[in-house]
């Protein structure tokens, strides 16, 4: 695979204990006492998206859906609301994936700002019609922000898979 | 949309198809949230996973709390030093209402005794660390760190030195999750401290709190302390709850709008006290047990009796 279907450089194949590593540390970045702030973008969302973008073999729902019972549990949410729209973002990106690709680093950045900000708008709707009260808009800007992040999170998440520019004639791959 | 939507060829085998997937997990993830919140008994899968997650939570807190605790270590001496001679003198301005508090609350006891007066439950309890606010934006919620290993169990008050900071709402083996009084959901049955009015307060969900079905012409004022009534069962009598900071009176709504601020640092981190459950509230009047008794006497032949006798 390449980077962007448009590159013609090729990638290593994925590892799937860095796939796991990197949703265990977006877990844990999520649990940090940062994610009160306002605008502190749902980091679980953006390495799922990119990992069903990219992989959407290894990494699907199943995935999203256990992911989301974790933030479940662990925001003291009601059952089943990062569920919902984990699975409903893993499904999305996996049927955009293969569009998504042929565009340039920032304009796949502005195409995933929809899915983030659905996610988003998903999990105040399911809150909002069961008698929570709302938010107030900063919940709304971390998509944009998570959005602007889809640049150095590809960079970061597709660094093990780099090969160096050097190579041995011999071996070409 | 063309990638994965179409139905793969019975030679490749990848499983079911993304929208048969789809539709398994949105009815999985629906269940889940109608059972949870309508029925509230997935606790069991709840705290089973929280088992899981906790650890890992609490590594995440580790570097907040390690700031917290050099900034604090930093503050130095002469703030420590001048905060032990405000809580010397502070004990010592109390020191005569405490001394004489213990023989007042004898001779209270022994005056109720003699009218025959139940006496008053003496609050008791645990003293919990705060970890962190749940993350969750549409409630306010914090989690302690005494669970169900410590004897907590969901509905016990929290209390800080101020006053009412919440209540237990949910317990895990190591934690558990106090809602606080400022939450949406919440509702603490108060009494007015100047006039003895009893009434209800509710968590706004903003930092506030809002004091509901009081006529427009209530006798409420700015500044009146409101205090747990101890009607519910829950809170002990007495505690203070919050300070009513504006009023609202509009004679087109027959109730007034009072909002109120809680007197307790509901929102700030630190500790709190877990006061122990209520002991169960006394039994009910013999009248209604009298009136109850009758039919209970012969469960088995009393309503053919009854069906019998309305027949003709």
């Amino acid at each position: 695979m390449q980077p962007t279907f448009t590159s013609s450089r090729i990638l290593l194949p994925v590892r799937p204990w860095f796939i796991f590593f990197s949703l265990i540390v977006a877990l844990l970045l999520n649990f940090l006492p940062t994610a009160n702030w306002p605008g502190v973008p749902d980091w679980v969302a953006l390495v799922l998206c990119f990992w069903s973008v990219r992989e959407f073999r290894r990494v699907g729902m199943g995935w999203a859906f256990v992911l989301g019972l974790l933030m479940d549990v662990a925001d003291g949410a009601v059952l089943g609301q990062h569920c919902f729209a984990y699975v409903l973002l893993a499904y999305l990106s996996a049927s955009l994936s293969r569009r998504l690709l042929w565009f340039p680093i920032a304009q796949q950045a502005l195409q995933v700002l929809p899915l983030l900000l659905l996610t988003q708008i998903v999990q105040a709707l399911m809150r909002l019609v069961v008698g929570a009260d709302f938010p107030g808009w900063g919940y709304f800007a971390a998509p944009f922000v998570a959005s602007l992040l889809w640049i150095p999170a590809t960079f970061i998440l597709l660094l093990p898979q780099y090969q160096p520019v050097e190579q041995n004639p011999d071996r070409p791959i | 949309m063309a990638g994965i939507d179409h139905a793969p060829p019975p030679f490749f085998k990848r499983g079911p198809a993304p929208l048969v997937l789809l539709t398994f997990y949105i009815a999985l993830s629906l269940a889940l949230f109608v059972v949870d919140l309508r029925f509230r008994s997935l606790e069991l899968v709840r705290q089973s996973i929280a088992l899981l997650v906790d650890p890992v939570q609490r590594v995440a807190q580790t570097p907040g709390s390690l700031v917290d605790y050099a900034l604090n270590y930093m503050q130095g001496m002469r703030q420590l030093q001048r905060e032990n001679d405000e809580l010397r003198h502070a004990k010592l301005n109390t020191a005569p209402d405490l001394l004489r508090l213990e023989k007042m609350e004898a001779e209270n006891e022994r005056l109720r005794k003699l009218l025959v007066v139940k006496e008053r439950e003496k609050a008791k309890g645990q003293v919990a660390q705060i970890l962190y606010t749940a993350r969750d934006p549409f409630s306010r919620k914090v989690i302690i760190d005494k669970g169900q290993q410590a004897g907590i169990v969901a509905g016990q008050p929290a209390i800080d030195e101020a006053g009412v900071v919440g209540q237990v709402t949910r317990t895990f083996p190591y934690s558990a999750e106090v809602t606080l009084i400022t939450d949406k959901d919440q509702a603490v049955p108060v009494q007015i401290v100047r006039s003895g009015q009893r009434s209800v307060v509710f968590g706004l969900g903003n930092g506030q709190l809002e004091l509901r079905y009081m006529p427009a012409n209530a006798d409420v004022e700015v500044g009146d302390v409101l205090v747990t009534s101890g009607l519910d069962s829950v809170y002990l009598q007495g505690f203070p709850v919050a300070k009513v900071v504006n009023i609202e009176r509009d004679s087109a709504y027959s109730f007034a709008r009072i909002f109120c601020a809680p007197i307790a640092g509901v929102e700030n981190f630190g500790e709190v006290m877990v006061l122990d459950p209520r002991l169960p509230p006394p039994p009910p009047p013999p009248e209604s047990k009298g009136r109850g008794g009758d039919g209970g006497d012969k469960p088995g032949l009393r309503p053919k009796k009854k069906r019998a006798a309305k027949g003709p």
